[in-house]
């Protein structure tokens, strides 16, 4: 299947799906964050496709799981870092993959605690469905169905490739 | 390890490895060491942010227990578990429900039924907190803040993480921690911290009267003349002088320690010139350091007091984490029981504590 996901393709759909929706809404001059660790990757190349100057952010979402009390806390958190106010901005959330909504959510709870955001435009490169929250992403660049045991990952800095994973299940 | 070491470890962690209670630094490895240092870094930046607040403890209840008052331990415990997004209750035992007739046993009864999570103890008897965690209700954590001579285990953690800030790390490290070695919790701690994470050496500078008796063992080398211990220095800890523990004529007056044992500008000159200050506070000017010093360009005291409650909020989320499913909650009555282990509280005054008998 991930023979079928040409990585190329995924990138012009979501760059295309990201002008659309900025030309829709007027928004000119976007902040932009990925969520680490696929969503950096795909914001480190929106920001040139995009034209952007303003360096992009970084959003670790470990300290905003709603699972702490199950799991504990990830040992390879690391900071966040946004270099940039968000108060009043537009903002484009980028991440990988979507699946339940929560990873989402975590990640608009911590960018509200920097400041209140004019609004943000979520996208992801692979939409699996199987929402748990009521979150949809604004732009996609693929929406797959996948058996219950199977998941992707979106592997690389270089090159970016999507890997199948089977879970066993 | 030693068996007294790993008895620690099992006390202190679950049988996965992960932190359970936070009462000693011994038995504990580079691994899991590194890794709350790690996780305070993440945490420093929350202290930056508009809103300096994370939720990983919304709904959880620490009760600071403090048996021996510290405004300045207690403060920024309260901060940590405050930016974790806990409830906080400060409780100074020495003047509060004890005073008024009520046990200690009876008081502890009482905050258990509160529902706490967490105790952090400062205890002026070494070993308080072991026996508390030993005696605590499963799902409750007990972090040390401090107990008599034995160990201040948070306090070593923010000095580990002002060092690896300011020097990179501590391969090839030269730390000299000088002055009152033989009444200070925080300096067993720190040596056991600095060679567990690959320190070069460890020196303590002191005066015979004010060390341990086999202090050595400890894991450090000595040192009587400071001028001599200062030599090749990468960092050098400073103690505050215990005054209200010093049972007896230990020292022949404060200026003399001064002159002998203080850090001076010509005697910080001794050292490696990117050599870093520290000291825990609160600081006796002109008794253990010399104002320009304190207040100089190679003096990190401040960033000590920054990274203590980014240490403070790694410790407690790292030992709140994952603990809903074990925790057994209030039965009809409000009191938390579990078994025949239930609500051993109060220490009996005979109660011995083999492990830290010396350091009492």
């Amino acid at each position: 299947m991930t023979a079928l996901l040409d990585m190329n393709r995924l990138l012009d759909e979501l760059e295309a799906g990201l002008r659309n929706i900025m030309a829709e809404r007027g928004v000119t001059s976007p902040a932009l964050i990925g969520i680490r660790t696929g969503g950096v990757w795909l914001a480190d190349v929106m920001r040139k496709r995009l034209g952007l100057e303003e360096p992009f952010g970084e959003l670790d979402i470990s300290f905003y799981r709603d699972d702490f009390s199950r799991i504990g806390l990830n040992p390879k958190v690391k900071p966040s870092s946004l270099p940039f106010s968000t108060e009043d901005r537009d903002i484009i959330l980028i991440d990988d993959v979507i699946m339940s909504g929560r990873t989402i959510r975590a990640a608009m709870n911590e960018i509200f605690d920097y400041g209140r955001p004019a609004s943000i435009i979520l996208a992801t490169l692979i939409d699996l469905g199987a929402r748990e929250l009521p979150i949809q992403p604004d732009v996609t660049g693929k929406v797959l169905a996948l058996a219950s045991h199977q998941r992707v990952k979106l592997r690389g800095p270089d090159p970016l490739h999507i890997e199948l994973q089977e879970t066993g299940q | 390890m030693t068996a007294d070491q790993a008895s620690k470890r099992s006390l202190q962690l679950t049988s996965d490895g992960q932190l359970r209670h936070f009462l000693t630094l011994d038995g504990l490895d580079r691994a899991l060491l590194t890794d709350i240092l790690d996780t305070a870094d993440s945490f420093i930046e929350v202290g930056e942010r508009t809103i300096k607040k994370v939720p990983l403890l919304r709904g959880r209840t620490v009760v600071n227990l403090f048996f021996e008052s510290s405004t300045r331990t207690r403060s920024t415990f309260e901060l940590a578990a405050k930016r974790l997004s806990a409830d906080v209750l400060n409780l100074d035992i020495s003047t509060s429900a004890t005073s008024k007739g009520e046990s200690l046993s009876d008081t502890l009864l009482n905050l258990e039924a509160m529902a706490s999570d967490m105790f952090v103890v400062r205890h002026s008897q070494s070993g308080a907190p072991h026996f508390i965690a030993e005696s605590v209700t499963p799902g409750v954590a007990i972090i040390n803040a401090g107990d008599g001579r034995h160990a201040h285990p948070t306090q070593a953690m923010l000095d580990m993480l002002t060092i690896r800030q300011h020097k990179g790390g501590f391969e090839g490290m030269k730390v000299a921690i000088v002055g009152d070695v033989l009444h200070s919790r925080v300096a067993r701690s720190q040596i056991r911290a600095l060679n567990e994470l690959g320190a070069a050496e460890v020196r303590v500078i002191a005066p015979g009267t004010l060390l341990p008796r086999d202090v050595e063992s400890l894991g450090c080398t000595v040192e009587y003349d400071m001028r001599k211990g200062m030599k090749d220095l990468d960092v050098v800890i400073m103690l505050r002088l215990q005054k209200e523990r010093m049972e007896g004529a230990l020292l022949p007056s404060e200026r003399e320690f001064y002159r002998l044992y203080g850090l001076s500008r010509d005697k910080l000159a001794l050292a490696h010139p990117e050599c870093i200050v520290m000291h825990p506070g609160p600081i006796n000017r002109g008794v253990e350091i010399e104002s320009a010093v304190a207040d100089g360009p190679q003096s990190v005291i401040l960033n000590q007091v920054t990274n203590g409650i980014a240490i403070r909020m790694a410790v407690m989320s790292m030992a709140m984490g994952g603990r809903c499913q074990n925790v057994t909650r209030n039965r009809p009555g409000g009191i938390r029981r579990d078994g025949d282990q239930q609500h051993r509280w109060s220490i009996p005054e005979d109660h011995q504590w083999p492990a830290f008998a010396a350091w009492r």
